[in-house]
């Protein structure tokens, strides 16, 4: 599955009422590292599918969203499960941690 | 426009530095921190010294071969590195275009150890001004730090928040600095951060607290996991990881030397410096090609 794109629209019907942990990336098009993070994010989409959804937050356009995570630092990366956040991690970081991050 | 920059001038620069200008491409060296090697007394563990060298011998040695084959030696300090179209490295003084950049600028410093900064970050504590301004929007923040690289983080941050504070953690702020810099400097000692969730105030052992938004990190001279930071590179802890041909994760940015991790010796920089400016000369090639 690609990654999904979160807006304040489909974030309760993709997020909170998901029955699938999800893992956001809060991102903007003029952060290098998030750019740098894209493809890593984009495997893990494709491998972890029907077992854990994806999702980028756009911080420049969903400001609502950003604040509500009180996202501070990009990238951040937030895994929400049964409508909690469970785990969470700031910066650059390779597959096998974002995989542990989701607990896999 | 150079095809190679490098940043560092210690043996990993300068043998990168090497093969590169005489494959006969343009390139500089930008430096303004004090190696390591320089301050090393004696080395007796390098391969062709029997009596041994002093390091800053060797270093002013290394510095010279690569000077009389043409390399630019430039002294000035990097606060920053981005991507137009080709790689912009940034100094107090001038920017630097070029096709390739080599960072070889030793091994990373420890964070400071200020109470509250480790448990806070991500959560107003910040490294890097440039991607993290936007969440300061009409704040009031600080930057940790009293030189160049400190000056550099407040003024993207300027345009962003409503006031920047420079603290200086006790030590004396850089002089000749630009007078028309509308940030204020506070030079005590920081006793800690505090915050529940986010930072909310700064404590100085003087007993003074202020309320702050957010503090930015920028002790020193821009390290390289600093720049490599603010570009993408990928690090593991403060080491920037590399493939076997001494390439970051982002084509065209390559790293060697202390920089990486593992053993620190000049025997371990000089293959790696070596290894990046051959990488450097085929990933030039390939790219004309």
């Amino acid at each position: 599955m690609s990654v999904l794109h979160l807006t304040s629209d489909n974030f309760e019907r993709e997020v909170i009422k998901s029955d699938i942990p999800v893992m956001i990336d809060f991102w903007a098009n003029w952060c290098m590292p998030c750019k740098m993070m894209s493809p890593i994010v984009d495997e893990i989409a494709k491998e972890m599918e029907g077992k854990v959804k994806v999702a980028k937050v756009n911080i420049d356009e969903e400001q609502a969203l950003t604040l509500k995570y009180g996202i501070m630092s990009i990238p951040t990366f937030v895994v929400i499960k049964n409508g909690n956040v469970v785990n969470q991690s700031i910066g650059m970081q390779d597959k096998q941690e974002l995989l542990k991050l989701l607990g896999i | 426009m150079y095809d190679v920059i490098i940043i560092g001038s210690g043996p990993a620069g300068i043998s990168a530095s090497l093969y590169t200008i005489r494959a006969n491409l343009k390139v500089c060296i930008i430096s303004k921190n004090e190696s390591v090697l320089e301050k090393a007394e004696k080395i007796e563990n390098y391969y062709g010294f029997p009596k041994g060298i002093s390091g800053n011998v060797l270093n002013s040695r290394g510095t010279e071969q690569a000077k009389n084959l043409g390399v630019d030696i430039i002294n000035d300090e990097v606060v920053n590195i981005k991507y137009e179209k080709n790689f912009i490295v940034e100094t107090v003084n001038s920017r630097y275009e070029g096709k390739v950049v080599i960072i070889a600028t030793g091994k990373s410093r420890k964070s400071p150890s200020i109470k509250g900064i480790k448990e806070l970050e991500g959560k107003g504590i910040s490294y890097c001004a440039i991607c993290d301004a936007f969440f300061y929007k009409g704040k009031e923040v600080g930057v940790l730090g009293n030189g160049n690289y400190a000056i550099h983080e407040a003024k993207e941050l300027l345009p962003v928040a409503k006031k920047v504070t420079i603290y200086t953690n006790g030590k004396k702020p850089i002089e000749n600095r630009d007078e028309e810099l509308n940030v204020d400097f506070v030079e005590d000692e920081i006793k800690e951060i505090k915050g529940t969730n986010k930072v909310e105030s700064i404590e100085f052992f003087s007993g003074e607290k202020r309320n702050i938004d957010g503090i930015f990190i920028a002790e020193g001279i821009a390290s390289s996991g600093d720049l490599a930071k603010k570009m993408g590179v990928m690090l593991k802890g403060k080491e920037i990881i590399v493939n076997e041909n001494m390439m970051t994760n982002i084509p065209g940015i390559f790293a060697c030397g202390d920089c990486t991790g593992g053993l620190l010796q000049i025997s371990k920089a000089v293959y790696e410096g070596t290894k990046a400016g051959l990488s450097a000369i085929s990933y030039i090639r390939n790219k004309k090609g």
